[in-house]
């Protein structure tokens, strides 16, 4: 079955045409990566998926139900738990809590006004199951403030993991981090991804390699290529509008 | 841990002296403070609801002071009316002021930031004039009550009878409800929607909805002090609906320390008590707290908590990042 | 209503919208271009009012006050910007709200002492007194005529200035995309300081004209600030176009509006309930025009594209 389906969907910003025709599926228990060069159109597809923009037309589909009309927060509670290229976290809050908040979001009404939160052992204990599963356990009653940029990267899918989403929208989560953080990173990634589908955003072709089932190529608002990644590889098509284009 | 016990420690000692005033001041002849001691904690009612907005909530609304002209408004009609038993007026009165901090809410919050401010405080405009034109009520000129809300019959919350204590147990159980409520679920989807609402919003949560329900409780308590107000000054008028009001309401809980626990009840004090040595010492004293608040906005950033109580508790931190976040 | 009423209620209504337009066009650059939120943008009207008084008491010309009285008022401007608001500019509106505010108390408070609490009047000059017949029955004063013919070519002026000139190219900019103007290495606090200075100008010369029409005293310029906002929040915030048809609208709806809705009152209701509800209703009218732009267009009829 198919978590997330993708429809024709088509944007335009004046005369520019963002999203064209753009079609994608990603099943269950499988990684699919979106790449493309710089103005391509990923982020303006990852708004449309999100809910920060509204696509012209063309459907989006979660888990068997339309939520392209939906909002953003409509969308987190069907399923879609996603990050952020760049970081995104409540500094204020503390890691733990931050993952808490998440979970709290899943797990009956917040509609609730006297019992303290932050005494919740159900919530506190999943998001601790959540760190320690992305190795930041002992991290947990630091200032989200606090934190380095890679295990900032960590608490985001933390986040978005607390949620208990039914796909993750990963945008570029390999941004910025250094070489051993990103081998880790992908090491967690591949882990999770037979377990929760994903739809990848990404630069680093290491990590598309090892953790994409599927890749899309996107140029100028269109796919202009499909298939697993070997045969994207070796795909003409793909290699002049993208791996050529890097390669310049 | 310990940093908690200290805030309330503070409060236990404010308290403990509230309690005190009304026993030892006559024995000094300063029944005087008094008075001043019910303005103090009347003004803290309305500003501890207002810091639920503007601490926890990061919406800074400047036309707060709508809120206790309304229900004291919707109490004095009322009590014109014939309703007499003040449970009855308190339902009447936080029921009329809730319902227009959904209207008037859901409006405002279809913005943010400094448009919500404009929009408050054209909304408080809005009900200024209109008490105004309430002729049959007083008009301009407010109403003079002849008869007050009694307690089945008893007078106990009256200014002959026990109103004080009744004022202080108000505060006390406003304090405490506002207390718990931050730290519920519901206060930390406040607090969060503040500091990042479009994490907040990527996590699942409807900020709109929740920034809504605080605009409407905070609504309420406000319409609880200007009961009580009204009771105490047997008066109301569209003055108290003033968007100085509003104003001096948003100085104290920023005086205070936003976002902190005892922050809207010290700027409360500390306002009255500038209010009446400045006012004794000459007439034209706002010549010099207009001043004041331009240097307190200039340099002073982390409130009077933070001035009197230096000890970093995890809410200053959370305070001093509202003060630097734009609203 | 009759016909020659209605007509002077336009004017009226014009009247009003253009010196609006005048206090709500500095106020809505100010914050397009800075994101300053200046309270103390009604007390500057204020000044300008009490500005005019003063210098025609001791020149005895009406033409020689208003040209001292917008030295002065642009003076004043300048020296707040120098000494409060500009440390203000990177904060947060919390702490521009508290500054302002308390500039406000003082410069009413001030007010208060130097001219005493009570109303003060000022004629309009000679040479603008009187009225001009316009029909049969219908004259209205020469000076009310040449505030609105003010408001009209200040607006025209400022609306060439944003539009066509270099520095009009930067104050959109900024209230679009501040970071630009500063990427483009142009002196910000200068282009902050001339924004400043041009509302400063703008909020007295409304106090100025709007002085021998309406009464001066302490605290006028509160309520007028006030209904800017409500200007500001219909146009849609840092626009001068949006600013200007805010002004209109609002000045229209609260004199024909106002009219309008107390005289239907009277046909659909006994006076009974009318004279009750209409003066209550009527003083609601602009904030239910806001309300409803509010639902159809929340960020305003005409906004600056981008701004907030």
């Amino acid at each position: 079955m198919d978590v997330l389906e993708i429809r024709n969907l088509n944007k335009r910003f004046g005369a520019v045409h963002v999203s064209r025709n753009i079609s994608l599926s990603v099943p269950d228990g499988q990684c699919h990566a979106v790449i493309g060069p710089n103005g391509a159109g990923k982020t303006t597809l990852i708004h449309q998926i999100s809910g920060v923009l509204q696509p012209d037309a063309g459907e989006v589909v979660l888990a068997g139900r339309d939520i392209t009309a939906s909002k953003t927060w409509q969308r987190a509670q069907a399923g879609l738990g996603r990050t952020f290229q760049l970081t995104s976290v409540l500094p204020s809050f503390s890691v733990l809590e931050n993952v808490a908040l998440a979970a709290q979001a899943k797990s009956g009404s917040s509609f609730r006004f006297f019992r303290p939160a932050g005494r919740e052992a159900d919530l506190n204990e999943k998001a601790m199951r959540t760190l320690e599963r992305l190795k930041i356990g002992d991290r947990a009653l630091v200032p989200a403030d606090d934190l380095s940029h890679g295990e900032r990267r960590l608490l985001e899918l933390a986040i978005a993991l607390a949620g208990a989403p039914r796909l993750l929208l990963l945008d570029e989560p390999m941004a910025g981090l250094g070489r051993v953080e990103s081998a880790m990173l992908i090491d967690i990634l591949a882990d999770l991804r037979r377990s929760i589908p994903m739809l990848l955003v990404e630069h680093d072709m290491d990590a598309i390699f090892q953790l994409a089932d599927t890749v899309s190529v996107l140029v100028d608002g269109r796919i202009v290529a499909q298939g697993a990644p070997e045969d994207i590889r070796n795909d003409p098509a793909a290699r002049a509008a993208y791996l050529g284009d890097k390669g310049q | 841990m310990m940093r908690v016990d200290r805030s309330f420690l503070v409060m236990a000692l404010i308290f403990a002296l509230l309690l005190a005033a009304p026993f030892v001041l006559p024995l000094v002849e300063q029944t005087y403070l008094l008075s001043l001691l019910i303005k103090a904690m009347l003004l803290a009612i309305a500003a501890i609801s207002l810091d639920l907005l503007v601490g926890h909530g990061g919406m800074v609304s400047l036309g707060h002071a709508a809120f206790v002209a309304i229900g004291a408004y919707a109490a004095a009609i009322g009590l014109e009316s014939g309703i007499e038993n003040i449970l009855a007026l308190l339902v009447l009165a936080v029921l009329v002021s809730g319902l227009f901090a959904l209207v008037t809410g859901a409006l405002a919050l279809r913005t943010s930031g400094v448009y919500f401010l404009m929009i408050t405080l054209a909304f408080g405009q809005m009900a200024y004039f209109t008490l105004t034109s309430l002729a049959p009520y007083g008009g301009d000129d407010g109403l003079t009550l002849w008869s007050m809300a009694t307690l089945f019959g008893s007078d106990v919350v009256q200014n002959g009878g026990q109103l004080y204590l009744v004022i202080l147990l108000t505060l006390l159980a406003s304090w405490w409800g506002v207390h718990r409520l931050s730290n519920a679920r519901f206060g930390r989807v406040l607090r969060a929607a503040r500091d990042n609402p479009g994490r907040t919003e990527i996590m699942g949560f409807s900020i709109f909805r929740y920034r809504l329900t605080a605009y409407v409780i905070a609504g309420m308590i406000a319409a609880v002090s200007g009961l009580l107000t009204m009771q105490h000054a047997e008066f109301v008028s569209p003055a108290m609906a003033a968007w100085q009001r509003s104003g001096d309401l948003l100085v104290i809980v920023v005086l205070g320390g936003l976002g902190t626990r005892n922050g809207a009840l010290l700027g409360a004090l500390f306002l009255v008590l500038v209010e009446e040595v400045l006012g004794s010492i000459f007439h034209e004293w706002r010549l010099l707290y207009g001043p004041l608040l331009v240097l307190m906005a200039l340099h002073a950033k982390g409130g009077l908590s933070d001035l009197l109580f230096p000890a970093h508790g995890p809410e200053t931190t959370d305070a001093t990042r509202a003060n630097g976040e734009q609203i | 209503m009759s016909l020659t009423l209605f007509l002077i209620q336009c004017l009226n209504g014009l009247q009003y919208g253009t010196l609006l337009f005048l206090i709500a066009a500095g106020l809505t650059l100010v914050f397009g271009v800075m994101g300053f939120i200046n309270l103390a943008h009604g007390v500057q009207y204020m000044v300008g009012a009490y500005l005019v008084f003063a210098f025609q008491q001791l020149t005895g010309s009406f033409v020689a006050a208003v040209i001292l009285s917008m030295a002065a008022a642009l003076l004043l401007g300048l020296l707040l910007e120098h000494f409060v608001f500009r440390h203000l500019y990177g904060r947060d509106h919390l702490a521009q709200v508290l500054a302002t505010f308390g500039i406000i108390i003082f410069l009413n408070e001030l007010a208060k002492i130097l001219f005493g609490p009570g109303t003060l009047t000022i004629e309009p000059p000679e040479f603008l007194a009187g009225s001009v017949q316009l029909t049969e029955q219908l004259r209205y004063p020469v000076y009310r005529f040449v505030t609105i013919l003010a408001g009209l070519i200040v607006a025209v002026l400022l609306y060439i200035t944003v539009t066509r000139t270099r520095v009009g190219m930067l104050i959109r900019a900024g209230a679009t995309t501040p970071d630009m103007v500063s990427a483009l290495g142009i002196n910000v606090q200068k282009l902050f300081m001339i924004v400043f200075g041009v509302g400063a100008m703008l909020a007295g010369f409304a106090g100025v004209i709007a002085a021998p029409i309406f009464a001066i005293e302490p605290g006028m310029g509160d309520n007028i600030l006030i209904i800017a906002f409500v200007v500001i929040i219909i146009g849609g915030v840092g626009s001068i176009r949006g600013a200007f048809l805010g002004a209109l609208m609002v000045g229209l709806f609260d004199t024909v509006g106002r009219t309008l809705l107390i005289e239907g009152l009277e046909v659909v209701f006994p006076p009974s309930v009318s004279n009750q509800v209409g003066p209550a209703l009527a003083s609601m009218l602009v904030y239910i025009l806001m309300a409803a732009v509010l639902v159809v267009r929340p960020q305003g009829l005409l906004p600056a594209k981008g701004a907030a």
